[in-house]
């Protein structure tokens, strides 16, 4: 095993170019996830695949410098919470998770609007929650950082 | 044409799973692991859903990162043999006995590519209008059936907070004390 | 004849489960299993000549496959991987305790 961490240079490099490629592409395929196929799980699973692959290539202690594990944490709540209040916004309405805000027109990028926003809120949480454990998987046996 | 396709992608699948599953070397085991992985998002792709394509790429993907980095970075390259013959021949009876008894359901079942489609067909009617949103398998996980979704991210949080207490670094309460790890 | 290779697909799976000595194989054999399972729901709601759930704007004729079934293994192909990675973590757990992934000898070890 050689002592520096991560990999060689030539995947340092191309690590580079490509996760904030893979980032944009995660978080497009979430807002457009009412319009062509996708949604919050696809995109949210790809920005958590946009993490992993900045903290395979450059080792684990710069990639924690850059989203620290109790980030990552805020984030998976972030998105938790923000599900269950549209969820219990729908009770303004007379049921939980009732259909009040309006559909706007079909077919453009502002429509369905609970949709669009549960997809934000889902996409949080499993990118978030995903990433958390593949970092514990990876780098167990060095306890979590605080 | 479907029909011929989707069989050979599950004979595919068949040797894949049958090689990851009898070979020694863990490397090709994973390997043919995501060979599965890989003919299954092919066969989403032709039965029609572009959504569980997408879904099932990326999570293949981040199986593989998971084994790989669980087996070979720990030294473990190799696994041993079967347990002892008496578990394996009543493994092969069970799974043959499953199969014996769910051929007559099979022969149940509606003929491949006719389903009976209830509920569907309200769906595909008045999805449009009453969500707005174009994409239908959206539709109703976020909004026909959004308790599902709910019941998702409350098993997605669980298996996370259980995955990050597992791997925890137990603290000692003095040096050489008893119940220390390291 | 198509439902019956994924059952066949599940057989191996669940043979991999019972018989081996390997946690590691034990735990691609429930994988191989979610997937056989996965498998075999979307090939209920497969419509002959049918379309993808997407509409479009410029479409009037709506032939279109089953939609509830990709709505419901949209989310198992999701918490396959939660359980999945929860597995492996608790493997290598047992990994760091005793030094192997051999279950006899799990067993065996006393503390």
């Amino acid at each position: 095993m050689n002592r520096e961490p991560g990999m060689s240079l030539i995947v340092k490099t191309v690590t580079r170019l490509t996760v904030g490629t893979i980032l944009l592409y995660g978080i497009y395929i979430v807002l457009h996830g009412h319009l062509s196929p996708g949604g919050g799980f696809a995109g949210g699973v790809i920005i958590a695949l946009s993490l992993v692959h900045l903290m395979l290539a450059f080792g684990k202690d710069v990639a924690l410098k850059k989203i620290s594990m109790s980030a990552a944490e805020t984030l998976e709540d972030f998105g938790a919470i923000m599900f269950i209040t549209i969820a219990f916004l729908g009770l303004a309405g007379g049921y939980f998770f009732l259909h009040i805000y309006g559909t706007g027109q079909p077919f453009k990028l502002l429509s369905a609007h609970m949709v669009l926003l549960s997809n934000i809120g889902i996409a949080c949480k499993v990118g978030g929650g995903l990433f958390l454990v593949l970092v514990a998987i990876i780098a167990a046996g060095n306890g979590r950082k605080k | 044409m479907a029909t011929i396709d989707i069989n050979l992608l599950l004979i595919v699948m068949i040797v894949g799973a049958v090689i990851a599953v009898q070979i020694r070397d863990m490397l090709s085991c994973i390997v043919a692991i995501g060979l599965v992985g890989l003919a299954q998002s092919l066969a989403f792709l032709i039965l029609k859903a572009p959504d569980l394509a997408i879904v099932q790429l990326v999570v293949e993907i981040l199986t593989l990162v998971v084994l790989l980095r669980a087996t070979i970075k720990r030294g473990e390259i190799e696994a041993e043999q079967r347990r002892d013959y008496f578990s394996e021949v009543l493994a092969v009876a069970l799974c043959v006995l499953i199969l014996v008894f769910a051929y007559p359901v099979i022969k149940m079942l509606p003929e491949f590519g006719y389903p009976a489609m209830t509920i569907g067909k309200e769906y595909i009617a008045q999805g449009l209008e009453k969500t707005g949103a174009a994409n239908l398998v959206s539709a109703i996980i976020l909004d026909f059936r959004a308790y599902d979704t709910l019941g998702e991210a409350v098993v997605l949080f669980t298996a996370v907070c259980g995955a990050l207490v597992v791997l925890r670094k137990v603290g000692r309460k003095k040096p050489g004390g008893a119940g220390a790890e390291e | 004849m198509t439902y019956l290779l994924c059952l066949i697909l599940l057989a191996v799976g669940l043979y991999a489960v019972l018989a081996k000595r390997n946690l590691i194989k034990i735990i691609v054999g429930m994988a191989i299993v979610e997937y056989a399972l996965n498998m075999l729901f979307i090939l209920f709601g497969y419509r002959y000549n049918g379309r993808s759930p997407i509409l479009e704007a410029s479409q009037e004729v709506r032939n279109i496959v089953d939609p509830l079934p990709q709505a419901l293994i949209l989310t198992a192909i999701v918490i396959g991987l939660a359980t999945t990675a929860l597995m492996v973590a608790v493997a290598v757990r047992i990994h760091e305790k005793y030094g192997t992934f051999d279950i006899t000898k799990i067993r065996k070890l006393k503390g």
